[in-house]
Order: C-alpha cells, then sequence, then structure tokens
C-alpha cells in the first residue's frame, strides 16, 4: 500500500493446533486461515532443525511471518546434523523438504502430521507400499512445484493436516494437483484432516476428532487400490 | 470526587468474636430464621458512590448453609486435585479454593434470572447456581454425565437454567459477552443483572506491569466502584446486593473482589515462583473464608466444634460418594462426536479426520 516504502519485517510465533485434552477453544489449527493472506508467510516446522533453520528465515525475512510451532512437539528430540549446529545455518522459506523418498503415494504433512506421516510410510513399506513423505515446512508461500513433482512421480496423493478440512491447506494441495497434475494422477486425491467438529475434551472423541496413523495408512491403501478393512471407529 | 470511606463514624464496630467458650448443650435461642446481625471484615472503599453499610443482616440458616456451601466447594477442588494428579482430568484445570466467598456470597444476594458469567476457574460458580457434583466430576472426568456430556471440560461449565453462562477459556473473552448479557436484560427492562467476573491475570504478572492503575475498583475513572474484601461472604453479598441496587438504577459498576486463591493459577502452575508460602499460609491464618464464619458459627452459638466437624466429613463423603458414582460414568459414546455443532443440523454432513471412513448428517 505504499508502494515498498514500509515493510513490516516482524515474526509472530508460539504454539498452533491441539495439545492434549485442551478443549475446543485451545485446539485450533490456524494454518489455513493464515495462509490465505496474500502478504503474510506462514511456516510450520516439524523437527528442530526445520524449528533452527526456519525461525532464523523468518526473522532475517522482511515480511511479517507466522511461525505456528506445535506444544506437543516441544518435548520430542530430533537427530541433528553439525551442519544444523553451525551458527550460519538457515532454510529457504517457501522450500518444502522431502523426508522420505518413495514411489507408490505422496504424502503432504506439516508440523506434528509429518510424524505421523513418517509412521504410516513405515507401516505402509511392510505391506509393499513405498510412499514419499513431503514434510511442507511452508505454507505460504507453498511449494506447489516440489509436490507437482512427486505427485507426477508417485501418481497417488494423500494428504495430512490437523485442522478443519474445509478450505484447508489440504484442499489447496489436492487443487493445485488437480490442476498441474491432473493427466498423472492414477486415483482421486485424498484427504486426511482433523474432523469436521469443534474439538471435544473426552479422550475417547478427541482421538477421533484428530487424524491417527491408521487414517494416513487407510487413505494411502485406497489410493493404491488396495481393499481396505472397514477399520472399528474408537 | 471524594474518595468516600465507609462511615466509621457513624457505626461502632461490634466485635462478634464473645469470651466465653460455647457450651455443647446450648441451642441458639432463637430460631434459625431470626435475624442476626454481622460486621463486615473492614469497611467498603467506594470510588464514585456511597458506600453500603458494614452491618449485614443474616440469619443462623444463612450462617450455617455459608459454611456448608464453602466447605463443599473447598473439598470439591482439593479433590479435583487429587484427580488431576491421577492423571483423570486431561488439559486444563483451574481451582477456586480459597475464593469460595466470592461464590457463595454472590449468591446469596442476586436471584437465578440474574446472570453470572465468568472465565475458566468455574467449577465452584457452576455449583453454586444450581449445578451438582456428578456433573462436576464427570464433566471434568470426560464422562456422558458431565454437565457437558464430557465433551467441554473443566474450562466449560454453563447451567442456562440457573444463569450461568459459562466457562471460557480465552482470557478477557467473557466480558463482552457480560455485557452483551445485560444489555439483554435491559432491553426486556426484567428488573435483573449481569455479573461479568474477571480476575486481575494469569500465572502471576505482577499488576504494576499488567495494569495501568491497580486500583481496579476506580477502573480508571469510567463507573463507579467499590473494593471488597473477598474473603468475607458478608462484605460480598452486601457488596453484591448494593451492585444489584446500583445497576438496576444507574448503571454499571466494578465491585474489586480482594480474593485469593491458595491454589497455582492452574494445575501447572506451583503457585510459589512470585509469592511465598509464608504470604499463602499467611492468608490462610488470618482471612480464609471457611474459618471466619466457623468463628461466626461458634460465637453466635448456633453451631458446636463437634457439629461443625461433622459437616465437614458429611460434606467429604458426599464428595467422595460423587467421585465414585462419575467414574462408573462411561464415555460419552462416538456418535456424539457430532452432536451440538449446530441447533439444527439440516442435513448437513460432516466428517471424521477420513472423511471416506467415517461421515455423518449433523442431527
Amino acid at each position: 500500500m505504499s508502494a515498498g516504502q514500509i515493510s513490516v519485517p516482524i515474526v509472530f510465533r508460539g504454539p498452533n493446533g491441539a495439545a492434549a485434552g485442551v478443549g475446543a477453544q485451545h485446539s485450533q489449527c490456524y494454518a489455513a486461515w493464515f495462509a490465505a493472506c496474500p502478504g503474510l508467510k506462514v511456516l510450520t516446522p516439524y523437527s528442530s532443525e526445520d524449528a533452527r533453520g526456519l525461525l532464523k528465515a523468518a526473522i532475517r525475512d522482511p515480511d511479517p511471518v507466522v511461525f505456528l510451532e506445535n506444544e506437543l512437539l516441544y518435548g520430542e528430540s530430533f537427530p541433528v546434523s553439525a551442519e544444523v549446529l553451525d551458527s550460519s545455518f538457515c532454510l529457504p522459506i517457501g522450500k518444502a523438504k522431502i523426508e522420505r523418498e518413495g514411489k507408490d503415494v505422496t504424502i503432504t504433512a506439516y508440523s506434528k502430521m509429518v510424524g505421523y506421516a513418517l509412521k504410516a510410510a513405515d507401516i505402509l513399506a511392510k505391506e509393499g507400499i513405498s510412499a514419499e513423505v513431503i514434510n511442507l515446512r511452508s505454507i505460504r508461500p507453498l511449494d506447489r512445484s516440489t509436490i507437482n513433482a512427486s505427485v507426477r512421480k508417485t501418481n497417488r496423493l494423500v494428504t495430512v493436516e490437523e485442522s478443519f478440512p474445509q478450505h484447508g491447506v489440504g484442499a489447496e494441495i489436492c487443487t493445485s494437483v488437480v490442476e498441474e497434475s491432473f493427466g498423472y494422477l492414477d486415483a482421486p486425491v485424498e484427504r486426511i484432516a482433523g474432523a469436521d467438529v469443534p474439538m471435544p475434551y473426552a479422550a475417547n472423541l478427541e482421538r477421533m476428532a484428530v487424524p491417527q496413523v491408521e487414517d494416513i495408512v487407510r487413505a494411502a491403501k485406497r489410493t493404491c487400490h488396495r481393499s481396505v478393512p472397514l477399520a472399528a471407529t474408537a | 470526587m471524594a474518595l468516600s470511606r465507609s462511615g466509621s463514624k457513624l457505626l461502632k464496630p461490634i466485635s462478634p468474636f464473645f469470651s466465653s467458650a460455647p457450651s455443647i448443650l446450648s441451642r441458639s435461642i432463637s430460631s434459625s430464621n431470626d435475624s442476626i446481625t454481622v460486621e463486615t471484615s473492614i469497611p467498603f472503599t467506594a470510588h464514585n458512590c456511597e458506600p453500603p453499610s458494614r452491618s449485614v443482616t443474616t440469619s443462623a440458616a444463612e450462617l450455617q448453609s455459608f459454611f456448608r456451601d464453602m466447605a463443599l466447594m473447598r473439598r470439591m477442588e482439593i479433590a479435583a486435585d487429587s484427580l488431576y494428579k491421577a492423571k483423570l482430568i486431561r488439559g486444563f484445570c483451574h481451582l477456586y479454593d480459597g475464593q469460595e466467598a466470592v461464590a457463595v456470597g454472590m449468591e446469596a444476594a442476586i436471584t437465578r434470572k440474574d446472570c453470572i458469567i465468568t472465565a475458566y476457574r468455574d467449577h465452584c460458580t457452576f455449583l453454586s447456581r444450581g449445578g451438582t457434583l456428578i456433573e462436576v466430576f464427570a464433566e471434568l472426568m470426560g464422562r456422558r454425565d458431565g454437565m457437558s456430556n464430557g465433551k467441554g471440560g473443566s474450562m466449560h461449565f454453563y447451567r442456562k437454567q440457573g444463569g450461568f453462562y459459562g466457562g471460557h477459556g480465552i482470557v478477557g473473552a467473557q466480558v463482552p459477552l457480560g455485557c452483551g448479557l445485560a444489555f439483554a436484560q435491559k432491553y426486556s427492562k426484567d428488573e435483573n443483572v449481569t455479573f461479568a467476573m474477571y480476575g486481575d491475570d494469569g500465572m502471576g504478572t505482577a499488576e504494576w506491569r499488567a495494569a495501568k492503575s491497580p486500583a481496579y475498583y476506580k477502573r480508571g475513572d469510567y463507573v463507579p466502584g467499590l473494593k471488597v474484601d473477598g474473603m468475607d461472604a458478608f462484605a460480598v453479598k452486601q457488596a453484591c446486593k448494593f451492585a444489584k441496587e446500583h445497576a438496576l438504577k444507574n448503571g454499571p459498576i466494578i465491585l474489586e473482589m480482594d480474593t485469593y486463591r491458595y491454589h497455582g493459577h492452574s494445575m501447572s502452575d506451583p503457585g510459589s515462583t512470585y509469592r511465598t508460602r509464608d504470604e499463602i499460609s499467611g492468608v490462610r491464618q488470618e482471612r480464609d473464608p471457611i474459618e471466619r464464619i466457623r468463628k461466626l458459627l461458634l460465637a453466635h452459638e448456633i453451631s458446636t466444634e463437634a457439629e461443625l466437624k461433622d459437616i465437614e466429613k458429611e460434606v467429604r463423603k458426599e464428595v467422595d460418594n460423587a467421585i465414585a458414582k462419575a467414574k462408573e460414568s462411561e464415555m460419552p459414546h462416538p456418535s456424539e462426536l457430532f452432536t451440538n455443532v449446530y441447533v439444527k443440523g439440516l442435513g448437513v454432513e460432516a466428517y471424521g479426520a477420513d472423511r471416506k471412513e467415517l461421515r455423518a448428517t449433523l442431527p
């Protein structure tokens, strides 16, 4: 609005998404809300490497950045290389990371769900399905080229996110793939997301309201046209 | 406008503490509804209004019910502490022990047609508005017999028929809602009021850092105010009665309840990083709300020590029974995931985490 005279080099960081048993007002993931806004950058670290590299990039970035962490990930440890520990380590904004290479199905995820996707990939590997797991890292700008390149390789897509499905990150990814790589798809795109309801407090209902590893496995198998036994609900 | 001090020249403070020991056999000579007058601990401090008198009319029956209600609340909160440590309560848990006088005193001054709205430290307020122990414990443990069918948890208690509007997790969010309730009452001209409650802050941010002026009862000079000893149920009762009359005639008024919570802000706050243990035990010794009522009951020979101990034992049993029953309550049925999203679902579909696996039409 100021023809570039004034910029806003600020970072907003904090926990985002569900913790454990914190109810409807403390469990929402706002990645999609923020990522809808042109002019904002939205980052979602998963591992320690992400947290270190992305936060530095966010601080150095001249635009407003929303840095969405996850309360349950604060307590998790990750192995890091010497390069990551180096004081000059920094990650680019807008680039996703291929956490695990595969050739049968692309699974996209961000934040805590990356861990779940990796677990799902392990289970799928035992059944002969090789899943490629993409850690989005950057929700806005979204790394559409990495995602599309992956789907053009695997021909199948499952998006995973913790937040509500409608108008969510997964919805945007599915659209991008359908728009750019329709001819490469061998199966309908699949979305795994939080349940379309306010987060309940009761433990059994809460488990049903957030994606579980078996949901990701099931969706991946569907894209591979493997018959899936009807899973019992919790 | 000058601050007016409660008329210390007009009333001589009457000490309610007789020196003779109450005899076990003597019963209060008057019937339990005869009026007794008690003095509040300290005079009220007022801002831009005339403070109410320090003398509060009560009765033996009311004193006894104050004692029992507060003892019940105290026991309930302490039991919730143990349940949280045993991991039967998850997520957040903000306890009210120490502050019972506010819930009980306020309830004594108003009707169920008046509204109360508060934040997340809401277990005792829910009780005072007609909630039951089982509804509390079952809700805290996420079971289907809980007040919100197990879906709300500690911060989301409501009781519309009792005029209690919650139960809010986001700090301060309840205040504009309270204004809304009050406006509705004003429009419908039904001579009722709303008490919108909020705290001075969360985990011990010092008031000089968080507030422009810590003289909360002056509230930046927007509305009249009263500073009240929140550990004295009779001061609270008098102040709320005064505030209701004032609000109906002249508009909003702020009550600063000088109260104290024994627990930390929540179960993840030890409550000792910003205050000393001496401070906590000091308040327990000097200002505990239940002890104040106990002394009054003994001094007026309404109850004996033994009777009061019996009431406390009874209350403890009541709480233990409620917990046992709540533990037997089942988890909510999976179909509950999709209830109460809209008032009327009208055929709208909603989905589980895997939309091809679990979908439901909203009821």
